[in-house]
């Protein structure tokens, strides 16, 4: 098979300014191994084959006429299926959206479109992002390119195993309490949250309003990096976007990390969790030590709270998100309904499914008249308690180093119990409440080979920071360049 | 024994501001636009849509609050109200909560019992609603449709404590309060078209109880006498139900002017659990002093004062000044209009008995638009005054300047309507009246003093109403006796 | 399962005629006990001492964020009926509106 879709974005790139490939070239081999893999994998909705073949064609113009538009120009890319597409269907993984086509698109995919970035097409996910599997999907469970019985992780699975099983070289997800990280950890490739505020929300279509944001799922770190310079930055269409500064995250890469002062959280190595990822961290720890990193514990004493508190304020903030969805507008509309409340009640019915009708009752119930102050009154407060762990520690370290994850990916149907699912999240949610920018990246296998996922956690704006220490921990490690076993 | 029954009535008003855009969007926020024509991902809250505050809606707010008395809550923020109805977008409405832009304020009545002074609990912004149109009648429409164009307009919630005590008082206040909205321009106070609204809240209590009653919420009052006979009529029946031995329900009930009555709508006995939440799309606002004082200097002088000052400065009665001030418009081209002529009473005559048949006095526009501008109706006076015109013709040369725009003296100048006081002229005139009125000089003579009225009708009409009334009299009280 | 019960069955009815979603018998009984079990685990959330912590509505301290009442061109109306279930001409249409 043809190498260019096993290539990194910015490898790519190198070859279309030196007249050695193509877009086109590059979207067709993409668009071959979604037809030779995704019927396996299933990490996509929609596949969008013409406009990206169109797109493409556009783009290898640009490259002759000496005028690319920048590093992701003909660069094939592909997203999370919560992203509005003008003209493109978008279902949010849901059946409530099946044939939801949007008349705008995204703030964050028209810059890409603007970038010159080629959309292959939309990727599925759990049900409005709530889930940690794509199990949780209305149409169907992406699998895990390295073991296809085991879920990719969620809810950003699609996005994940795209990047994983090289049918995008770079994709968007959405992390609201680690549905970027965790599938990136299962699925053994770079998922990066920014900072709350970093990337604009608008066109996202909302979870969790003060918790969700975008990010790109990458193949490295440098990578990462291009695909954040296109998206970042204050957007007016979004109030919760934070006017700060976009550095150059690309050009800041290669400083290194020697002197860096780097956070062990001794609440992140828990009982329980899986003991082949615990050794890769703590290998990884001692990775980061040779390359310069001084490491100090540090404590997160609140870190057990942030899992109960994200499940007030998530599903609470969902259930007001959500209620939009009733059939008048858009989106399915269940027939023959006796008035307007049973249109509502039935359509609703009809189009979520288990885990979300689970969350809203949740959501409704922490907001509804006299449970407000001790369920999502309080969880605010925890919030405040959350952030304050992160403030303290950041104090003495610059980052935070931990496992994504308490184990890897595990096999579809596995995990039943709510409950059991919502632990994946343990060491997620917390940066989501505090707003903090995270990453996970491969930092080892299991032995039946099975990713393992490393997270570096950072201050707010200190993006640059965060994939300053991935490059150097990829400079010295190859786990990121290991591909799954698929045909 | 009979009860006393004290009513206890607070009015909601709900003022949709005159801003050019939506609260959340750049969506137009005109009114009469094709239906669906000015909409946006944002305000028909389509997936993955957000708002952003329009600044100007805050300035309106913050200018209204200082207008009424309130303190601004420098701190303040959106809030989620959750119901489902097909008119709302997201089946949440951003509106404001615990957290309201100004709060305690009060107006100062001039109602029939004196001066009062009437409480305000708060005033915050909020999105209206779509606006819904039955297939039919709404209780036996099988389908309803929705047009999203008015969803997103700026509302500004104002609500009275509960110190209104008389339908006539409640109707003052809601005057009273429509005047200042209309004054400083944030809205048109149009109540039929309904960009002013008012709810009211009514409860009666034995006088002397410091408890309130059971209240009951009244809607769909679109004028200021609706509000009256409203209030009047829920104030009988539940004095009625309560004298009977029954127990108020607290529910909502929609007047209904045709046949006179309250209705219920719908029982408020489980009233709706809203789950009201900060808005977590919005950051909160801040509004520093600066802000604050530079919204004070942008306040007109207010309705209230404008009348005082109108009564005091021009020698004006209340009620002439109370017409005069009912627009911010008028109340301008009023005083401009004094100022040039140096005869603020003329004018004022002027203005109440002729331009307030053609133009609306709280019309701001339509003043704008009057073809006759106060420069012109100062020509017009001047005319009057040097003798060039009488009284009579000058009404004959307002029409004319209304239907053409021009001024006074071109019209008088082209249309030969000088007044003649030429002695000599007159004289010839009176005479020849005299001497084809035999019957009615002898009349006179006899004593029926009147008869003179219609020997100067006569020589109006001779000299086509041009000659000047006070030459003519003297001239006729001269002549006469000589007959 | 661990002490009394946290949400009854007619509490979880309630929550969902306030959210509008019809539940069959049985998913009602699942529900109240998926969610008994989840709220059992939120429980943990009141040992915590919060009497002096101000809660966090916002994960960013921003302020005033606002625009300027310039217009901009709204969506063409085909545009945004293109998705509508149903509809009469260039209106969204629902079916009778009864007030509960």
């Amino acid at each position: 098979m043809s190498t260019l879709a096993s290539l990194t974005a910015h490898e790519l790139a190198g070859r279309y300014r030196r007249g050695e490939a193509t877009p086109t070239a590059a979207v067709t081999d993409y668009l071959a191994r979604i037809d030779a893999l995704d019927p396996q994998v299933r990490a996509f909705l929609t596949v969008t084959r013409e406009e990206a073949l169109r797109a493409a064609a556009e783009a290898d113009a640009r490259f002759r006429a000496g005028t690319p538009r920048g590093p992701l120009d003909g660069v094939p890319i592909a997203l999370k299926d919560v992203l509005c597409t003008r003209g493109i269907r978008s279902t949010c993984g849901s059946k409530i959206l099946d044939r939801f086509v949007p008349p705008y698109d995204a703030t964050v995919v028209a810059r890409l479109f603007a970038a010159g970035a080629i959309l292959l097409g939309k990727l599925n996910m759990d049900e409005f992002a709530m889930g940690s599997s794509t199990e949780h999907s209305a149409y169907f469970t992406t699998r895990n390119p390295w073991d296809l019985a085991r879920v990719p992780g969620g809810s950003s699975g699609g996005a994940s195993a795209a990047v994983a099983a090289d049918m995008a070289a770079l994709t968007l997800g959405t992390d609201t309490g680690g549905s970027i990280r965790q599938p990136a950890a299962f699925s053994g490739v770079l998922g990066m949250k920014p900072t709350y505020g970093r990337v604009s929300r608008y066109g996202l279509i909302a979870f969790a309003s003060s918790l969700d944001q975008i990010g790109p799922f990458a193949k490295d770190a440098l990578d990462a990096a291009l695909m954040l310079q296109a998206i970042a930055g204050v957007d007016p269409m979004d109030s919760t976007s934070v006017d700060v500064p976009v550095p150059d995250y690309a050009a800041s890469l290669r400083e290194g990390i020697d002197g860096l002062r780097l956070g062990v959280p001794a609440e992140y190595f828990i009982d329980g969790m899986d003991p082949e990822v615990e050794q890769a961290v703590r290998t990884a720890i001692g990775a980061l030590e040779k390359l310069g990193a001084r490491t100090e514990p540090v404590s997160l004493p609140h870190t057990e709270y942030g899992l109960a508190a994200y499940y007030v304020i998530a599903p609470a903030e969902a259930s007001s998100n959500l209620a939009r969805y009733d059939g008048v507008k858009y989106g399915l509309r269940v027939p023959g309904a006796r008035d307007v409340i049973d249109m509502y009640s039935k359509t609703r019915a009809a189009g979520f499914g288990t885990e979300v009708k689970r969350r809203v009752m949740l959501g409704t119930y922490a907001l509804s008249a006299g449970y407000y102050d001790a369920y999502y009154g309080q969880a605010l407060k925890v919030r405040t308690l959350v952030r304050r762990d992160f403030q303290q520690a950041f104090e003495r370290v610059d980052l935070i180093v931990a496992p994504t994850t308490p184990g890897v990916a595990f096999k579809m149907g596995e995990k039943e119990d709510p409950i059991q699912m919502y632990l994946n999240d343990i060491f997620t949610i917390p940066v989501n409440l505090a707003g903090l920018p995270g990453l996970s990246i491969p930092g080892g296998f299991t032995q039946t080979g099975l990713p393992i996922g490393l997270q570096l956690i950072g201050r707010a704006f200190d993006e640059a920071l965060l994939l300053r220490a991935a490059y150097a921990y990829q400079q010295v490690t190859t786990w990121h360049s290991r591909k799954p076993p698929l045909a | 024994m009979t009860t006393s029954w004290e009513p206890v009535i607070g009015l909601e008003v709900h003022a949709q501001l005159a801003t050019r855009t939506k609260m959340f969007c750049g969506c137009r926020a005109s009114f009469g636009a094709e239906p669906n024509t000015q909409t946006c991902p944002v305000c028909q809250g389509m997936p993955g849509s957000l708002p952003v505050i329009n600044r100007r809606a805050i300035e309106f707010g913050i200018m209204t609050a200082l207008a009424i008395g309130c303190q601004v809550n420098a701190h303040n923020r959106f809030a989620r109200k959750h119901y489902y109805y097909p008119d709302m977008p997201k089946n949440y409405q951003i509106s404001q909560y615990e957290e309201p832009l100004a709060e305690h304020g009060h107006l100062l009545l001039d109602a029939a019992g004196g001066a009062r002074d009437v409480g305000i609990q708060r005033l915050h912004l909020e999105e209206d609603v779509g606006k819904l149109l039955h297939e039919g009648a709404l209780e036996t429409a099988q389908a309803s449709h929705v047009d999203f164009n008015r969803a997103g307009v700026p509302l500004m919630e104002i609500v009275s404590k509960p110190d209104l005590r008389t339908p006539d008082e409640a109707a003052a206040y809601l005057k009273a309060l429509r005047a200042i909205l209309v004054y400083l321009r944030v809205c048109d106070g149009n109540m039929e078209e309904g960009s002013l609204r008012c709810d009211a809240n009514v409860s009666l209590r034995p006088v002397g109880q410091s408890e309130y009653g059971t209240k009951v919420e009244i809607k769909n009052m679109n004028s200021f006498r609706n509000v009256r006979d409203a209030l009047d009529y829920e104030i009988r029946r539940q004095t009625r139900a309560l004298e009977a031995g029954e127990r108020i329900v607290q529910e909502t009930r929609l007047w209904d002017p045709d046949r006179g009555v309250t209705v219920s709508m719908r029982s408020k006995e489980f009233a709706h659990d809203y789950r009201y939440f900060p808005e977590p799309d919005l950051p909160p606002l801040d509004v520093q002093p600066a802000w604050i004082e530079a919204m004070r200097a942008r306040l007109p002088e207010l309705p209230a004062a404008r009348r005082a000052r109108f009564e005091q400065s021009y020698a004006l009665s209340a009620y002439e000044a109370d017409i005069l001030t009912q627009g911010r418009g008028l109340a301008d081209y009023f005083e401009e209009a004094a100022r040039g002529a140096g005869k603020p009473k003329a004018v004022a005559n002027w203005v109440l008995n002729e331009l307030l048949r053609e133009v609306p006095a709280d019309d701001d526009r339509a003043v704008a638009a009057c073809p006759i501008p106060p420069g012109h109706l100062i020509g017009l006076l001047r005319l009057i005054d040097d003798g060039t015109i009488s009284g009579k013709i000058a009404k004959d040369v307002f029409e004319k300047m209304l239907r053409s725009g021009e001024p006074a003296d071109a019209i008088v100048r082209r249309e030969g309507l000088t007044q003649v006081a030429d002695e000599g002229a007159l004289g010839a005139a009176v005479d020849a009246v005299l001497a084809a009125n035999a019957k009615v000089v002898e009349d006179y003579r006899a004593g029926k003093k009147a008869a003179l009225g219609f020997l100067v009708g006569q020589v109006m009409k001779a000299t086509q109403g041009k000659a000047n009334p006070g030459v003519v009299n003297r001239l006729l009280m001269e002549k006469l006796p000589k007959v | 399962m661990t002490g009394r019960p946290r949400i009854s069955l007619e509490q979880v009815e309630h929550v969902a005629r306030l959210a509008r979603l019809e539940l069959s018998g049985d998913e009602k009984e699942r529900m109240r006990s998926e969610l008994d079990g989840i709220l059992s685990y939120i429980d943990k959330l009141r040992v915590l001492d919060t009497a002096e912590v101000e809660p966090t509505s916002h994960a960013v301290p921003l302020t005033n964020v606002m625009r300027d009442d310039t217009e901009v061109p709204s969506l063409p109306r085909d545009d945004m009926l293109a998705n509508a279930p149903d509809r009469h001409r260039e209106l969204f249409r629902v079916p009778r509106i009864i007030e509960e």
